[in-house]
């Protein structure tokens, strides 16, 4: 009789997360409630088709701005990412990495649009502080990465500072270059967003456009923001970096006056629980029913339905990747269809997921349908172009078969692992995603954080952006063990 | 007075001891070659030279260990890192100095890298690359040179001219070399280890390559 073969980690760790993923589906709400969705849809798509880039006069500026708060946001954030990194093997610098990181650069922005009001400073900070702390994290690993054997040659007697300069930093520098034009691109995308929250970028004028079914000014807005991200290689030139960093910090009107009485308010005032800002006899008991009632009314059911989400937009990102990738893999198709794949795959991933969020919940109506369909169409475009580009290093033997076999037979098996490391490297992103859904609507942390802050209890507020950056750092550290644990590694090219 | 004395050591790396019993002086203007199969301890001996020696001696590594992403005039300022200020250093990193970039050319004239001083080391032949290593230690300015293997990537023209320009230039050369002729051509002193211990070290004068055969055929001695 021949053993029946134990399943291997790798089988059991993805069967474990769609069964879970599976059970999250059951119980979501996943109704469309609009009348009739596809008239709407039909609408936007003749909007789509038909964009009308003079429908408003403020679009240049609106495009100016988002461009500004990112490359000032970015700009600082590489500053302080880097001087972090330096200091990275510190325990208290990657703690406090790790949790200026696990807050959502909207979340930040909430809370500096209560300190700040719509100063720049609100934009400019929320963008520069989360991503100081990933790119602290991703140059720490750079550095670490760098090929060491040159140390051997560096002259006995040779300075601290003079050895790093020369030998580790000259490696490490173009991948910091390349990362940081990544960022790049991601400020632009948290630029954009801001704008729904009321800062004067793209976002703003797409909530507003949108809500008054004006789709051709959508569509507009939409393909300038494309047209900023695709050519990004072209205008960002290192000589004209000063430029342009002094012209976003000329045209972002610094004119708009904040008080600094606000800033220590909020400190001092705003953000200490309500029980205990009163004062009085039995403070200390009323400050424990109240924390009993956020956690069981607000923090608990916002849990729940932001790990639910998670779950079944992470395993629905998985089975997307593995339709997207084909698109552009050299192994799959021919040139001309790779060209229309790797387009397809442009804009997809170039929608930033709130935006995507957006206008299908205007389609469908509030549920969770319209997150998950955006959280995953956004990401397995993202993993799915790094696989696809994977697979051109992959080389086949001249009699392998062909179609849907070579697919199953030869690709796949040599993608998975890669694929599984990335979604895995991505849940966090998710989970930080699906949190911040939340202020369009769908019940994750997100909606009883912003509720928090349209109410204006801070402290309300900053518990749940609290515990939001706990679920995070939980996720994160469950995500790293079983990497570790299934040895999925991620290059530096993917992160 | 001698540059260099061990009595009855022993050295090793990672905490691991691979040579034991080592009792050897070493004099100021020797021209030396570590001889031995590849994991007898010859690098570790070398690492152990060098650590001795300080900021008297320049190394040359085994893989030459260049930067990459920087010139080959960077590549070759580095030599002198210890004496300059950090500031000094970082300008040169940024925009090199011309009185630096002279001396350093100076040492690429003869090496025939002179017209390769701004290029990128990525870019440089086999022999252009081990050159610019040699580039470096001749920079440095120590009297000593110990260099691990530093002909081995080249062909044997470009070995000898490697070799002779080391030995016209640093006072002191200690070697470790799989070539046997070179080692007894170049050198005239040799230093065989074997498993661990040194079990040669006698002048190169009038020996042939196969009095050097028992270093390297297992069980003979």
């Amino acid at each position: 009789m021949i053993a029946r073969r134990e399943p291997s980690p790798l089988a059991r760790t993805t069967t474990g997360f769609l069964f879970v993923a599976m059970v999250c589906w059951i119980f979501a709400d996943i109704a469309i409630s609009t009348a009739d969705p596809w008239r709407e849809f039909g609408l936007l798509l003749k909007g789509i088709v038909t964009p009308d880039f003079y429908s408003t006069n403020s679009l240049g500026l609106a495009l100016a701005y988002t461009l500004a708060f990112a490359l000032l946001g970015v700009a600082l954030a590489n500053i302080f990412g880097f001087g972090l990194a330096l200091i990275f093997h510190s325990r208290t610098v990657r703690v406090g990495c790790a949790f200026i990181r696990s807050i959502h650069e909207l979340f930040w922005a909430l809370i500096f649009l209560q300190m700040f009001g719509l100063s720049p400073l609100t934009g400019v900070l929320a963008i520069a502080i989360p991503y100081a702390g990933i790119i602290a994290k991703v140059y720490a690993e750079i550095l670490e990465e760098a090929d060491q054997r040159p140390l051997s040659a560096i002259p006995v007697g040779a300075g601290r500072a003079s050895t790093f300069l020369f030998v580790r930093l000259p490696d490490a520098w173009a991948h910091f270059r390349n990362y940081s034009m990544y960022r790049l691109e991601c400020g632009l995308r948290s630029s954009a967003v801001l704008g729904f929250i009321g800062l004067p970028t793209l976002g703003f004028h797409l909530e507003t456009a949108f809500k008054e079914g004006y789709y051709s000014e959508v569509s507009a807005l939409l393909i300038l923001f494309y047209l900023v991200i695709a050519t990004m290689r072209i205008w960002m030139k290192k000589p004209l970096l000063p430029v342009y960093l002094v012209a976003a910090a000329a045209i972002l009107p610094w004119g708009v006056a904040f008080s600094w009485s606000n800033v220590s308010r909020f400190f001092t005032v705003d953000i200490v629980p309500y029980p205990l800002r009163v004062g009085g006899d039995g403070s200390i008991a009323a400050f424990g029913d109240w924390l009993v009632m956020m956690l069981f009314d607000q923090a608990w059911p916002g849990m729940v339905a932001t790990f639910q989400l998670t779950m079944i937009a992470l395993v629905a990102t998985g089975f997307l990747t593995l339709i997207f990738f084909p698109l552009i893999s050299p192994l799959l198709l021919g040139r001309a269809a790779r060209t229309g794949g790797h387009t397809f795959l442009v804009i997809v991933r170039s929608t930033p997921e709130y935006i995507l969020a957006f206008v299908l919940l205007n389609l469908w109506g509030p549920s969770m349908l319209p997150a998950i369909v955006a959280l995953s169409l956004h990401n397995a475009a993202i993993i799915g172009h790094l696989i696809g580009r994977y697979t051109e290093t992959v080389q086949l033997r001249l009699d392998a078969v062909k179609g849907a076999n070579r697919y199953f037979y030869e690709v796949l098996p040599r993608v998975y692992r890669p694929m599984l490391a990335l979604l895995f490297y991505r849940w966090e992103v998710i989970l930080r995603e699906t949190a911040i859904l939340g202020i369009l609507g769908i019940a994750t942390l997100g909606f009883y954080v912003d509720s928090a802050f349209a109410d204006l209890r801070f402290d309300r507020a900053l518990l749940l952006i609290l515990i939001t950056a706990m679920l995070n750092i939980c996720v994160d550290t469950i995500s790293r063990s079983i990497r570790s644990r299934l040895r999925l590694q991620t290059t530096l090219e993917q992160r | 007075m001698a540059l260099l004395e061990l009595k009855d050591e022993s050295a090793g790396y990672n905490g691991k001891e691979i040579l034991r019993g080592l009792t050897l002086s070493i004099e100021p203007g020797e021209r030396i070659a570590l001889i031995g199969e590849s994991g007898a301890g010859k690098s570790t001996l070398l690492r152990l030279f060098y650590e001795r020696l300080g900021p008297k001696a320049a190394l040359m590594p085994q893989d030459s260990a260049l930067v990459q992403a920087l010139t080959v005039f960077h590549n070759v300022y580095m030599g002198r890192l210890h004496q300059r200020s950090v500031w000094r250093n970082l300008r040169n990193l940024v925009l090199p100095a011309r009185d630096d970039v002279e001396e350093v050319r100076e040492i690429l004239i003869p090496l025939r890298l002179e017209d390769k001083i701004f290029s990128g080391v990525g870019q440089l032949s086999g022999g252009q690359y081990q050159r610019t290593a040699l580039a470096r230690a001749l920079f440095h300015t120590g009297d000593t040179i110990v260099a691990d293997e530093p002909v081995s990537s080249v062909d044997e023209h470009q070995a000898r001219e490697i070799l002779k320009t080391m030995n016209a230039q640093k006072q002191t050369v200690i070697l470790a070399m799989h070539d046997r002729a070179l080692a007894i051509e170049f050198a005239d002193r040799l230093i065989g280890v074997k498993a661990g211990q040194i079990v040669m070290d006698q002048e190169s004068a009038g020996m042939t390559p196969g009095d050097l055969d028992n270093l390297y055929l297992n069980g003979v001695e």
